[in-house]
């Protein structure tokens, strides 16, 4: 079924909820199961909490082009009180939803019978306090904001900024600025739609708030290019306050150059001093105050350089892969194909690639790391790049933000790993 | 193999030593001929990866609402492919075949062309490659993509290029926009003025609010933006002025007209 094709992952801030949005608009929520005391090795399982239909198909009758319900991205506010807040957003529209737990049951209400039928004022004779009952969990989702016709382009990414008052919403073009509370106005942040169109050759892919700044945010764009603006320098933030680009490897120029270094991912890291970004075939780990070139580049799957041509045939190229880092910034995370994801130790220097699959994963058991033979002999456990299978891409990754707890998304499942605690 | 070419193969201008115009015989039996080969092969492998490029850029206009990060990216490999073959003076020697041997109607057959998907064309393998002077062209299959020679048949390239071509080749500009029009998809077409009241009423609810004001603006002064349904057209139409610019380009806003009909009566 198409519809449960997963099109976003992400953990709230404590981690006990990971959210999934799919295709076909709905979000599933997954809560993590509080510690069983007596198996003090196993952090809880992550089990359904809530799922809920958050966008629906809309036709746009002015262009006569359908508007897809597909979940783009979900980003989780901070929680303020019993309840927790998401952001979800499909190419046009953004929703606030409320998730909120019902527990309890009101009991003994005077005018009310037990089944909700009116009592006659006249039979009540005494009065009682109704008291609250415990009850089945009850877990409601209810869309309390709908942010709605402010992009005319796709949205590709949304961020929510460290003052948690307001978020920002990014498109091919343009990117807007909004408050929680307000629906009906954006303010426009960045604008690099040409006065022709014809003139286009550059999209923004991807921008995210500064984790601490709240003035501060980024956007990629296709060519390769990350621009980090402060919105206090000017209300319109056409230009940027740094560039960030690495010079083209001139022995590594084809005709696929270009599309290889679009940039599909751009994520800060926890601490704020670093930023992550993902092309094609490489990670790169960027220090904000050095815009020449990444402190640090990790290649996902170098021999796919060869086969560019075929990708570019069969669309893969295009392929949008996010990246993640975990919770104390020392491991980046990012997926591939054959259902592969690799992780890249940046203290340690190694990094391993490993499957999400079915046949490979037992529960409990460890993952085999596996290995891409590039050309020639091919060792035993080894696979070859002819027999990889480029129908299973892992686009969206999540880490836990403070355990080692990783959700991986295949086409339709979802994979939720976490390593042993002895 | 293709790929192993393709990520070793050097830009034209690296190998501009051992190169030389290919109309050119008496120069081609000095050269080295595994260079020539090499080079024979570089721009058959070039001209099928812009085949392939333009086909993808018609695919984008016909689906539901086309990605525009991917749009951008194959049209500016489509503009490096043509700047390295203006530089090469690959691009001349088509579009001077493309002046002597075509006519509107041939631009017709073209568009129909384009118009298959490429697994269409694995069939039919109706697709050629442009021969030149003195050389003839292999067969060449690559991948599932399949483009194979036919003797001295003109290439068919879609008129948005040769439009564009004919025209800035007299000026002599270097100036690229092989991709005319093709974000003029992304716009708003100019809206159709219905006095009809109950058409007005159909559409009274929608909140137009979004979008561009200069959008809005240039379809009210006429200037030709294109919707989706409209590249079709303007494929089979050179825009140099000609009568059959004119008839094409009434036609397209007839069929834009009806589409729209299409849409109101819900049939």
């Amino acid at each position: 079924m198409t519809a449960d094709i997963i099109s976003t992952v992400e953990f709230n801030h404590s981690g006990e909820l990971l959210a999934t949005g799919d295709k076909g608009g709905r979000v599933v929520i997954f809560q993590q199961e509080p510690e069983n005391k007596n198996q003090p090795q196993c952090r809880g399982e992550y089990n359904v909490y809530s799922t809920f239909q958050s966008h629906e198909p809309e036709f746009d009758y002015l262009k006569s082009l359908e508007i897809e319900e597909k979940i783009n991205k979900i980003r989780w506010l901070p929680q303020k009180n019993a309840s927790q807040f998401l952001l979800s957003t499909n190419d046009k529209t953004i929703k606030l939803w409320k998730i909120s737990e019902r527990k309890k049951m009101p009991e003994g209400y005077n005018l009310k019978e037990e089944d909700g039928r009116y009592r006659d004022p006249s039979t009540v004779t005494t009065l009682r306090v109704p008291v609250f009952r415990p009850m089945d969990l009850m877990v409601e989702a209810s869309p309390r904001r709908v942010f709605a016709n402010a992009h005319t382009y796709h949205i590709n990414s949304i961020s929510v900024n460290s003052d948690f008052e307001t978020y920002l919403s990014a498109d091919d073009l343009r990117i807007n600025l909004w408050h929680l509370e307000i629906t009906d106005r954006s303010f426009n942040i960045v604008d690099i739609k040409p006065a022709n169109m014809e003139d286009l050759t550059e999209v923004i892919t991807a921008a995210e708030f500064h984790p601490n700044h709240c003035n501060t945010f980024v956007y990629s764009s296709s060519k390769g290019t990350i621009r980090l603006c402060d919105m206090r320098a000017a209300a319109l933030c056409d230009k940027h306050s740094k560039l960030f680009e690495e010079p083209e490897d001139p022995s590594n120029r084809s005709f696929f150059s270009e599309i290889i270094s679009s940039i599909s991912d751009v994520k800060f890291s926890h601490n704020g001093r670093y930023m992550m970004t993902r092309d094609y075939l490489s990670v790169k780990i960027w220090d904000l105050n050095m815009e020449t070139r990444p402190v640090e580049t990790y290649q996902v799957h170098e021999y796919l350089r060869s086969k560019l041509c075929s990708l570019y045939e069969n669309d893969c190229i295009f392929d949008k892969f996010e990246c993640c880092w975990n919770g104390n910034d020392s491991v980046v995370m990012t997926g591939s194909y054959n259902n592969f994801f690799r992780m890249f130790d940046r203290g340690q220097k190694k990094d391993v690639t490993l499957e999400a699959s079915r046949e490979s994963s037992k529960p409990r058991a460890v993952l085999k790391p596996r290995k891409v033979c590039a050309g020639g002999k091919r060792k035993k456990d080894e696979i070859s790049v002819d027999s990889l299978d480029f129908n299973k891409k892992i686009l969206h990754t999540a880490w836990h933000p403070q355990e080692n707890i990783i959700a991986v998304a295949t086409t339709n499942n979802l994979y939720i790993f976490q390593d042993k605690l002895n | 193999q293709c790929e192993e070419e393709w990520a070793n193969f050097t830009p034209n201008w690296l190998l501009v030593r051992t190169k030389r115009k290919f109309s050119d015989n008496e120069d081609i039996v000095e050269e080295n001929p595994v260079s020539i080969k090499v080079m024979s092969s570089y721009n058959l492998q070039r001209q099928s990866l812009l085949d392939m490029s333009l086909i993808k850029l018609q695919l984008c206009h016909m689906l539901a609402e086309p990605n525009l990060c991917r749009s951008v990216l194959i049209a500016n490999t489509v503009r490096q492919i043509q700047e390295e073959m203006t530089l090469d003076g690959s691009w001349p020697v088509m579009t001077e075949t493309l002046n002597t041997n075509q006519n509107p109607s041939d631009r017709l057959i073209a568009t129909e062309i384009l118009c298959r998907t490429s697994k269409d064309c694995e069939e039919e393998k109706t697709f050629s490659v442009v021969t030149y002077d003195n050389l003839h062209t292999e067969e060449v299959l690559e991948d599932s993509l399949c483009i194979t020679s036919t003797e001295e048949v003109p290439v068919f390239l879609p008129n948005t290029f040769g439009a564009w071509e004919r025209e800035d080749l007299k000026k002599n500009s270097d100036d690229s926009k092989p991709t005319d029009q093709v974000f003029g998809a992304f716009e708003l077409k100019s809206p159709v003025a219905t006095p009809d009241p109950s058409i007005d009423e159909l559409f009274s609810d929608v909140d137009t609010s979004y979008y561009d004001l200069d959008t809005m603006l240039t379809g009210i002064h006429g200037t030709p933006k294109m919707g989706p349904y409209d590249l079709l057209d303007s494929l089979s139409s050179s825009h140099s002025p000609s009568s059959v610019t004119s008839n094409l380009s009434c036609r397209s806003d007839l069929n834009e007209l009806d589409h729209i009909m299409e849409i109101i009566v819900g049939s």
